[in-house]
């Protein structure tokens, strides 16, 4: 069920993920899918979209790093204060039997990608999950990954100070090259930065496999409404038949990996 | 059977995507076109680009839709892109959208405007959410109505339309002030003042405090401004507010509207709604015996004017 009126959540536990990002559990069944997000309304403050980092049925968490003065706020609060939340919204990462999936996450991008993982763990399906950031201290759902025995974890820094020197679409193209020794039909499944996704999208048209990508987007109303989110050429709302887009979706996106729209409209090159 | 000619434009069918819902890209309006729409209007624009108010915006539930977004927009010169995009992927007409503060404001705009790939010109005197910036709406005054749209008739070739407000107790004299003034049709209307407050929370949900309602309660609310405007005009109107059904097209087609806004419908149904709610015309249509649009519009009033009309 979609919450489209503000549910005045409590903050049930704070929990530190890596050096900057914190999350954030409320003890709600939301029975979201992963790649969905949520707004998230700070009374007085913004309201803004998170995707949604953990749900267990019973309670779900937002992985936040502090970036703007919305998040920082959030950062001030407190254990059992309240907090709006409405959603769950968008279209999910689909969720299939016996595939093996490349997760690609960047930064703070692995938010859902931690929690795909986590659901694939009765599907028959293996995971090689792909990690990458600038440094170590920003990796973000190592351990949590390392813990499932589908998984096999890769892990990629910018400087070099943990895992593969470079970029995590380097290993990416390592996994797909050796995909011949696989008998199951390879997903990508990618979220993190623009260029980065755009390079996991142009790696699976490379190797023709299939691929899901979570875009970003500003979006202001979350429900389909106010255009903000539309994207060129096709018109589709990133939050109502996105976030996440397959691979055929994602080449129709001629805007993808070039520009986006600020919140009065204008177009901002990447 | 639905085709509609409004200020000589040809329009496929009676519905118009109303301004202020995915009207801000070419693509997103495009999108609107394919879903079954007649025509589309932009997101209303200012000289210079405004980033709106913060979040929350919108919300919505079963009986009422509210928002205030603050007319964020990327300015005339950015979203004159955005038209000649929707015209390259469409040949839908296309109902532009201007807003400004001032008189002065209002008439640039519009020779700015007259140079592009319009097929009409909306002039929203009636956006309730910005009160505090630009004092109360022109919509509230039949000498800024007056007046405004005389300027504007003076600068633009294109057919104009007065966007107006439901807030006020006299809207077909306002509708009569713009005709007079040299207005080709009204658009009525834009939303009604509203607001709501979250229990919980303690507090207004939109961080503007007060919005805009439309959905399914403002529906009578502008079929009855629709009604009152027919008798008072005879320029075309453009019937908006609360629209979300086919029987709620058609009863505005009664009331005397020649096009339909369609806008919170897309909340309440989808973006597809468009089809939904022409199908819906269509089937109306055929079980009542209806063979085209300009056989029932304004029928309501001749109803109440005792003209025999035979219900079978």
């Amino acid at each position: 069920m979609r919450h489209d009126s503000p549910l005045m959540l409590p903050i049930a536990k704070v929990t530190q993920e890596n050096s900057s990002v914190k999350t954030f559990w409320f003890d709600f069944a939301l029975q979201s899918h992963p790649g969905q997000f949520v707004m998230l309304w700070i009374p007085g403050v913004d309201q803004k979209p998170f995707s949604i980092a953990y749900d267990d049925g019973r309670r779900f968490g937002l992985s936040i790093f502090a970036v703007g003065p919305h998040s920082k706020k959030l950062f001030d609060h407190a254990v059992g204060e309240r907090v709006g939340v409405t959603g769950p919204y968008g279209n999910p990462f689909s969720v299939q039997k016996n595939r093996h999936y490349i997760t690609v996450a960047g930064g703070y991008g692995a938010g859902p990608l931690g929690f795909l993982a986590e659901r694939l763990e009765e599907t028959c399906s293996t995971v090689d999950f792909c990690i990458g950031a600038r440094t170590s201290d920003l990796l973000l759902f190592e351990k949590l990954a390392k813990k499932l025995s589908h998984v096999t974890v890769h892990v990629a820094t910018d400087d070099g100070s943990r895992g593969h020197h470079g970029y995590v679409t380097d290993i990416v193209r390592e996994l797909l090259e050796k995909k011949n020794k696989q008998k199951k039909d390879t997903i990508l499944s990618a979220c993190g930065p623009e260029l980065m996704e755009k390079a996991v999208l142009n790696l699976a048209n490379e190797f023709n496999v299939d691929c899901d990508i979570s875009i970003e987007r500003y979006m202001k109303c979350g429900v389909g409404i106010c255009g903000q989110c539309c994207v060129d050429d096709s018109g589709i709302r990133l939050c109502t038949e996105g976030p996440v887009v397959n691979r055929k979706t994602a080449n129709t996106i001629v805007e993808f990996g070039k520009y986006h729209r600020d919140k009065t409209g204008k177009k901002i090159d990447y | 059977m639905l085709d509609v000619t409004l200020c000589g434009v040809q329009f496929q069918n009676p519905l118009v995507l109303a301004s202020g819902i995915l009207g801000l890209t070419g693509a997103g309006m495009y999108r609107v076109i394919e879903s079954g729409a007649g025509a589309v209007t932009m997101k209303s624009v200012s000289e210079q680009e405004r980033p709106g108010h913060p979040n929350p915006t919108m919300v919505g539930n079963q009986t009422y839709f509210l928002n205030a977004v603050g007319l964020s927009n990327p300015g005339i010169e950015e979203a004159k892109k955005e038209i000649e995009h929707f015209k390259q992927l469409s040949h839908a007409p296309l109902i532009g959208s201007i807003f400004a503060g001032t008189r002065d404001g209002f008439v640039r705009l519009a020779e700015h405007i007259d140079e592009m790939p319009i097929d009409l010109l909306e002039v929203n005197l009636s956006c309730p959410n910005v009160g505090q910036e630009f004092a109360e709406p022109f919509a509230y005054s039949k000498e800024a109505v007056k007046q405004i749209t005389k300027d504007i008739k003076e600068k633009t070739k294109k057919p104009i339309s007065i966007k107006l407000s439901p807030n006020v107790w006299n809207i077909a004299e306002l509708a009569k002030a713009a005709e007079a003034a040299g207005a080709d049709a009204i658009t009525a209307v834009n939303t009604v003042s509203g607001m709501a407050i979250d229990v919980r929370a303690r507090r207004p949900i939109l961080h503007n405090t007060h919005g805009g309602v439309s959905g399914p309660a403002l529906f009578p609310i502008a079929l009855k401004c629709v009604y009152d405007m027919y008798e008072a005009v005879k320029i075309p109107i453009i019937g908006t507010g609360g629209v979300t059904t086919g029987e709620d097209a058609l009863a505005m087609i009664m009331a005397g509207a020649t096009l339909v806004g369609v806008g919170s419908a897309v909340y309440y149904r989808g973006e597809d709604c468009f089809q939904k709610i022409t199908n819906e015309i269509k089937d109306t249509m055929n079980s009542e015996g209806i063979k085209n649009l300009d056989e029932i519009r304004g029928i309501a009033h001749e109803t109440m004017n005792n003209k025999q009309i035979t219900i079978r």
